[in-house]
This record gives C-alpha cells, structure tokens and sequence, in this order.
C-alpha cells in the first residue's frame, strides 16, 4: 500500500515522500493523536549538531503517539483498537542489557522514520492496547510517561530501601509525571520537588513539598534524588542534588543535555553516591504505564493538566503551524490530532 | 454499508503505445491497480471493494489480486459498463443484488489509477456523502480557466471559484441511481462524471478536499511522475 510520509527535509521544511509498505504482514495502524517532544523540537529547529542533522535527514519526527488498528494479519489487535506505539525497535536481545540501551535498537524519530505518517506499519509486540475511555490527549503521550515508569522501576532496583525522603528536580513536563509517578510507585515516601518557577511548582499539588533551588533550607536531607531538568540547568542541579542528599543515596539522571556536564566527583566518592543514567524505555515499562493508568484512573487526571495546545492537523501547512505553537509554549505537551 | 467502487473500465487510449490498459501498468514492481486497491482494502469501514474491469482483462485483474495484494472475500471484481456512468450502475446493480440497497448505502467511486489517495480523503468522503447525499473531491484550480471555441476565448471564469476534479467522488447509492434513471438520453450524453449526474437535476454536492499529489495516471509523463515519487523514496 501506497503511505505518504512527512518527513523533516531541513530545519523548519518538511517534504511529502510515499513509500509501498507491506499489508500482508504485521499490523497497520492509523496514527490519531501525536505530541511534540523537545528532541523533535531540535531537529525542527536545527538545534542538533550539524554533522546529526545531515546524517539523519530527510526523517519523520515524533515518537510520541497513539492510533487505531485498522488491520491485522498477525490476530493479535481487533480493527479499531486504540493503542500506543513503542518507538523502541529492537534488532536483537540481551539477557543483560534492556532494549531501549542495545546500541542495535533504532528509534523512531531518531534512527527511523518517526509517526508523521498516513499510516505506521508495525509488528503486533510493539503494541499496547489502551484503556477503554482513556482521554487520548493524555494516551498521546505515554511515551513520555513511560520514561519515568522506566526510571523508577530501575531506581527501585538500584537504590537502599531507606526512601522516607526523595526529591525530585526540575518544573518541567518530566519532573511533573515523575513525581506523580513517585507518589504512587513509592506511596511510603514523601516527594519534595525542587524548580524555578514559583507557578510552575505551584501545580505540584499531590506532592509533599515544594521548594525554589534558590531557597532551599539548610538543614533539608534527602535519600535519593531524581533530576529532570537536562539542558544548561544540568549542572547546577545535580551540584544541589550532591550537597543536599544523604551518603549512599543513589541519584537518577533523566535530564537530556547537549553538552558535556561537569560533576563534583569528589563528593560523589566522599558520600559513596551512586549515579544511574536513564534514556527512553522499552516494551514493559508501557506494559507498565498502561496497568498504572488502569489501577489508577486519577493519574490520567492528573497528567490531563499537561495537555498545553491542542492542533488540528488537517493539511500539511498545519504540521509546521504545530510546531511553531509548540515553540511559545511556557508548560505543557503540544499534542497533534492527526487527521491527515 | 458503505462500498469502494474501483472504476478500472480505461483501455489505455491515452497511454501511447502501451496496448494494456493503465491500470495494469507496474510501479515499483506492482500494476497501480493493485496500488489503489490496497488504499481501500485495509479501511474496516468497507464491507466490500468493488472492482470494475473490461470483460476482457476480468481474468487478468483476478490473477493480479490474488499474485500481488493476496486473495480476499472483501473484494469482487465484475464486468463494467460502456461508459462511466454505466460502470458505477453495474456496482449499484451488484450491491443490490448480494446485499440490501437501502437509502444509507453508500459508494465511494475512485479511479483505478490514482494510487495515491489518502486516508483523510477517503474518510471524508464517506462522512460527506453520508451527511449530504453527494461529495466531490477537489483541488483549487492554479492555472487559470479558459473557455472557448477552439479558435476564440468566449470567457475567463473567475479562478478563485474555479477547481479541478479528483475522485473518490461518493454518493448515496439510491440516490444516485435513482437520480440517474430519471435523466432522459439527451441527459445521460452530456454527462462527464457521476457527479454530474445530480448536478444537472439540481442537487446539491459537497466539495472535498484533495491533494494535488492524488494525481491521475493517464499519460506517460503521469506514469513517469508516479515512479519518481514512489521509487526515489529515501528508506530509513
């Protein structure tokens, strides 16, 4: 079948290509709701080095994104089955290592085309089926969901089980569903959140505290902490994280920055700190995502907050429109009703 | 219910010296036929995709279905009719005959050779023509509109209000044959498409937006147009 692919052919330019995909196999599903992501962002923009956007340019961006089953060879779907796509595309297993850091996995809108397409062809294991009445603005963007589902379930493996006290930094769309997350994954700890933004915290409403990095109190300790702030805040936060957490406190880094960050080592061995990086997640952790939003209906409520702008992509001058709202947003997913 | 109708009646008169019909033509290694086919095929909301071909080549479409897109009880191929008009009458005449006609059926009529019609055009039809009766797809004209004679210019019509007809062009089956019957010879001479049909008895038709890649493969160069964009795909 004939598919029209959107992809990214410059910065800011998008182009219309076809390609045939096979619909004796696998399942075909109809991408309905996407979500910007910061990464897509930065190829839009031309944000990434030059050198990565001649090397993985013309691509279709997104990897955030749910659909309907419209045929399956395979059984495993019904058409008309809501359900999210894993961008994870595994090339082999490792007894070891999870999928998502297999250095053979591609990713959509990374090392494959992303979802800004007619239609996505994909084998039934990188599928999940949705709950039955889940808002799809919020199901949009599970991916995203499912990266903090990945964190905590890796932190819960990794750090000592004294958690009274863990804090969580960043104000950001991240830090947001991760001490959501938190609340419900470590329900015996108490979740302080740590930002810049006076309004922002302000919507952190479920956790047990909140705190300005500009005045956060001497005497405050923490067991762990997670950081979600990534970009130039990087550094600054993970030297608060360092001077306020507990020895043998582990320390989740989630926050995705351009550059090399520099770290106090030296605390780091003097408090015997244990630093474990996290990136992207795999067909679990969605597996996992999706029991989370069944066994507790709130947290779609909760997450409903995050949906920013809503666009009707109807034409293809409105994929760029988009992106160029997503730009002015302050908060919140731009999430993309795709009718194309 | 609502049916794809497949008009692959064209013996090619256009195409140059190719002697098989256009529809049979390959791009990247599969006869566009099977290309449009497979638009429809995979789309649950039809109960059935209905493929109209020359007595002549009937045996030729099924042995290209069953050889490239695979064999499947949601498709029929029959024989078409002499003319446009006459083929989506021979579809109506099929569905009245396997199924029950009623006033809801619907019939999304798209020509065999625009393989690249979207998703989006397809569902918009089939909610307009439930809604209205009638739709029609469309892109706005970008050349200007000259009428005339052949030797003078008798009008330039106003381009904004001028546009260039695609297909799927979808109806209300009853409707539409219904409206058909009534029309006298005189009628049915003049008429260039099924849309025209209801036009003529006053009947309103939805517009639908196209897309200027929906192109119609009719000469050569749309058939060299068709491979470039399909074959020069960058794969990820």
């Amino acid at each position: 079948m004939i598919n029209t692919v959107y992809r990214l052919c410059y910065p800011r330019r998008f182009e219309i290509a076809f390609e045939d995909i096979d619909i004796s196999s696998g399942v075909i599903v109809r991408p309905t709701h996407l979500s910007i992501c910061n990464a897509d962002q930065r190829y839009y923009q031309g944000t990434r080095d030059i050198k990565v956007l001649k090397e993985k340019l013309p691509m279709a961006l997104i990897h955030e994104g749910i659909g309907q089953v419209i045929f399956d060879n395979s059984g495993s779907f019904k058409p008309g089955d809501k359900v999210v796509m894993v961008p994870n595309i595994p090339c082999e297993s490792d007894d070891y290592i999870a999928e998502n850091y297999l250095r053979s996995s591609k990713f959509c809108g990374s090392s494959a085309d992303g979802f800004m397409q007619e239609y996505y062809a994909i084998e039934p294991e990188r599928l999940v089926k949705l709950p039955e009445g889940i808002d799809p603005d919020v199901a949009a963007f599970t991916e995203l969901v499912s990266v903090s589902v990945h964190a905590i379930s890796r932190f819960k493996a990794i750090a000592h089980n004294r958690r009274e006290r863990v804090g969580v930094w960043g104000d950001g769309n991240l830090a947001y569903i991760t001490s959501l997350l938190l609340k419900k994954m470590l329900p015996n700890s108490k979740i302080y959140v740590f930002g810049i933004n006076r309004e922002k915290l302000s919507d952190f409403s479920f956790a047990d505290g909140t705190y300005l990095t500009t005045e956060i109190p001497t005497e405050l300790t923490l067991d762990h902490a997670f950081e979600c702030v990534g970009g130039n805040g990087s550094p600054v936060a993970i030297e608060q994280i360092i001077g306020v957490i507990r020895p043998e406190g582990t320390i989740s880094i989630l926050g995705v920055s351009e550059y090399p960050v520099a770290v106090n080592t030296r605390m780091i061995l003097e408090k015997g700190l244990r630093l474990f990086g996290t990136s992207r997640s795999g067909k679990t952790d969605f597996k996992k995502t999706v029991e989370l939003y069944r066994e507790y209906p709130e947290i779609p409520i909760y997450l409903s907050r995050l949906v920013g702008n809503t666009v009707e992509v109807n034409s293809f001058a409105d994929i760029k429109a988009a992106f160029e709202t997503d730009i002015k947003k302050s908060f919140g997913k731009t999430i993309l009703h795709w009718n194309l | 219910m609502i049916f794809a109708v497949i008009l692959a009646g064209g013996t090619g008169s256009r195409m140059g010296s190719a002697d098989m019909p256009k529809q049979f033509l390959e791009i990247k290694g599969k006869p566009i036929l099977n290309h449009t086919v497979e638009k429809f095929l995979p789309n649950p909301a039809f109960e059935k995709i209905i493929i109209l071909s020359p007595k002549a080549w009937i045996g030729h479409t099924k042995e290209i279905i069953r050889k490239y897109t695979g064999s499947s009880d949601r498709i029929a191929i029959i024989e078409g009719g002499k003319t446009r008009n006459e083929t989506i009458m021979n579809a109506i005449a099929y569905i009245d005959r396997e199924y029950t006609l009623d006033d809801d059926t619907v019939i999304v009529t798209h020509d065999s050779v625009r393989p690249f019609v979207t998703h989006r055009i397809i569902e918009e039809n089939i909610k307009a023509a439930e809604k209205y009766g009638a739709c029609d797809t469309v892109v706005p004209a970008t050349d200007t509109i000259v009428e005339g004679d052949g030797q003078q210019i008798s009008s330039i019509p106003d381009r904004s209000r001028m546009y260039q007809g695609q297909t799927p062009q979808s109806f209300k089956a009853k409707l539409l044959r219904d409206t058909y019957m009534s029309l006298s010879e005189d009628e049915k001479a003049i008429l260039t498409d099924a849309a025209k049909i209801l036009v003529i008895k006053g009947m309103d038709v939805k517009l639908v937006r196209g897309e200027t890649y929906n192109i119609k493969i009719t000469y050569p160069y749309d058939l060299r147009i068709a491979r470039s964009l399909l074959e020069d795909e960058d794969i990820k």
